[in-house]
């Protein structure tokens, strides 16, 4: 038997075109990047390593992948168990629900440049929030210029994502078979053994898939980060986006090159892991 | 127990949605009560701003300022109207075939590139950023709205989304129409096209978010202010017209709630898409 029969071909012609695009905008381009990574930015003289070496030793690429890293050690498991307890509260029968499930997705469709009015105003050293812990008598803090400006970022990553979350938890539970519980309830488990026993162990495979997409989306706070503080932030908040795009306004497209295969490399190992998990889970 | 969790719930909502509530009440707020209230944070004037839920004189003067009085926000909103309307029509005739052929034929050398299509899909745009000036800069399309629109219509996450949705029509149904003799561009559009057409919605919703919140490639790419979206028109207002940034933040929101609010269904449907396993 032949593997791949003749008719099978014709789903590259239905692929073509994109398959075109792709090639000509993304996939040629970035080889090409490749390929200058191992140059000089204005000759194209071959260097070697050289520009992987300018681009470790930046103190500036130290600090961008050090906050990268911190904000997604900290916000991914603070949004993966918020979303997690919302989605639980969620699930089963209770009231409003459609309208509570529209109320976490709205963030969803807020536009990044509507928001930094607001976050402009309510995260300004004497803005509404420092107002609000005043009244409690607390001291304020200068949101946007202290180390607090890493606190703000996590702080409109969780309002943006969380409802995306709870939708993907969503379908998690959904997929968990009701006679598990009824049989638990049977053998005289309650409802924290059942939690534990049950739901979080069939929650696993769609735990890994809501990481990932977590991730994901962390990479587009900078939209917010940006617009409301501009190309150089607090250093707290200094991300690898913001890194990029000063490398791009200042030409330096050496270090970008090696750069952008640095992070394409680490993301592409990502997907790859995740491809693997995919294929063990079934 | 069920209150103390309505409740968790109802606070959690509360704070999602108070951004909306917010820009709503300063856009109907008159300019001078507004600098009244904000005067500590534009002026610097010791103590805290202010904000009243309701405003004192609730006014419709921003909105009647932004709409009569401001003709370069209609170009940006016709800007950012025609690029996410030019991005999501070339979507849909490049990715909706595109997700078909990936879902439905079996050719060799699939998988490596349904994975390279994942991949270029998770890839944050700054990596991406300079391949893309490089190929822009090459076709003469940098400063030009084309060129913002063209990478994007080869996005591969609205591929990677019906496909999802494609690989649920029934193999045997496209037997069937087989041996009845259709070709297989016939059975794309009289079968995928109708029993897809939850997927095509879904990615449509989702990339719409995406392409009316353009950033990144305009600021990048696009010198000429004529040429800027609204999202990025916005955070161009100075605070001293705050009445009119209050105004234009309600209307930016306006059409990406009217989506959100109609395809609700398609948006959560396409959020699981990108969760399920092959």
């Amino acid at each position: 038997m032949k593997k791949f029969g003749k008719s099978q071909l014709k789903g590259l012609l239905f692929l073509a075109p994109s398959l075109a695009g792709v090639s000509l905008f993304v996939f040629l381009p970035f080889l090409d990047v490749i390929r200058r990574s191992f140059g000089e930015a204005v000759t194209g003289k071959f260097v070697g390593i050289r520009n992987y070496l300018d681009v470790f030793e930046n103190t500036a690429f130290q600090l961008a992948a050090w906050n990268t890293l911190r904000f997604v050690g900290v916000c991914i498991p603070l949004l993966l168990v918020l979303s997690l307890a919302a989605a639980l509260l969620l699930s089963g029968k209770i009231r409003h629900r459609q309208a509570l499930k529209s109320a976490f997705l709205i963030p969803m469709a807020i536009p990044v440049a509507s928001v930094v009015l607001l976050w402009r105003l309510l995260f300004h050293s004497q803005g509404l929030l420092n107002r609000i812990l005043t009244g409690l008598h607390l001291t304020g803090v200068d949101w946007m210029n202290s180390s607090a400006a890493f606190g703000v970022l996590v702080f409109s990553y969780l309002w943006r994502n969380l409802g995306y979350d709870v939708i993907l938890w969503l379908a998690g539970l959904s997929g968990i078979p009701y006679s598990l519980y009824e049989a638990a309830k049977v053998d005289g488990a309650d409802s924290w053994q059942c939690f534990v026993w049950i739901t979080l162990p069939n929650l696993l495979p769609c735990a890994f898939t809501v990481t990932v997409l977590s991730l994901l989306n962390s990479f587009k706070v900078f939209r917010e980060a940006y617009l409301v503080a501009g190309d150089y932030p607090h250093e707290s908040m200094y991300l690898l986006q913001h890194l990029f795009n000063n490398w791009y306004r200042d030409l330096s497209f050496d270090k970008m090159a090696a750069g952008a295969v640095v992070t394409g490399a680490v993301i592409f190992l990502l997907v790859f892991c995740l491809e693997k998990a995919w294929d063990v889970k079934e | 127990m069920k209150k103390i969790r309505i409740l968790f719930l109802g606070i959690l909502a509360a704070w999602m949605l108070s951004p909306v509530l917010f820009l709503v009440t300063g856009s109907l707020t008159g300019d001078v009560e507004l600098q009244e209230m904000l005067a500590p944070v534009l002026q610097e004037t010791p103590g805290y701003m202010e904000w009243k839920l309701f405003p004192l004189y609730p006014t419709l003067k921003s909105y009647v300022k932004l709409l009569f009085d401001s003709p370069e926000f209609y170009e940006m909103f016709w800007n950012s109207v025609k690029m996410t309307g030019e991005i999501l029509a070339g979507q849909l005739l490049v990715a909706v075939p595109a997700a078909w052929g990936m879902a439905k034929f079996h050719f060799p050398g699939r998988k490596v590139l349904f994975t390279l299509y994942l991949v270029l899909m998770m890839m944050p745009f700054q990596v991406l950023m300079l391949s893309d000036y490089l190929v822009l800069d090459w076709l003469s399309l940098l400063d030009s709205q084309a060129g913002i629109v063209l990478p994007a219509v080869f996005s591969t996450f609205p591929v990677f989304i019906m496909y999802r949705f494609f690989c649920g029509v029934p193999d045997s149904l496209l037997e069937a129409a087989r041996l009845d003799g259709a070709g297989e561009f016939q059975i794309f559009l009289k079968i995928g096209i109708p029993l897809g057409s939850p997927g095509i919605l879904s990615a449509l919703v989702l990339d719409f978010l995406e392409y009316w919140n353009l950033i990144e490639q305009p600021m990048a790419f696009l010198k000429t202010k004529a040429l800027w979206p609204l999202s990025l028109f916005l955070p161009n207002i100075g605070m001293d017209r705050a009445g009119l940034a209050f105004a234009t933040s309600v209307v930016v929101l306006i059409p990406a709630v009217c989506i959100f609010l109609a395809g609700q269904e398609y948006l959560e449907q396409g959020i699981v898409a990108t969760a399920s396993k092959e």
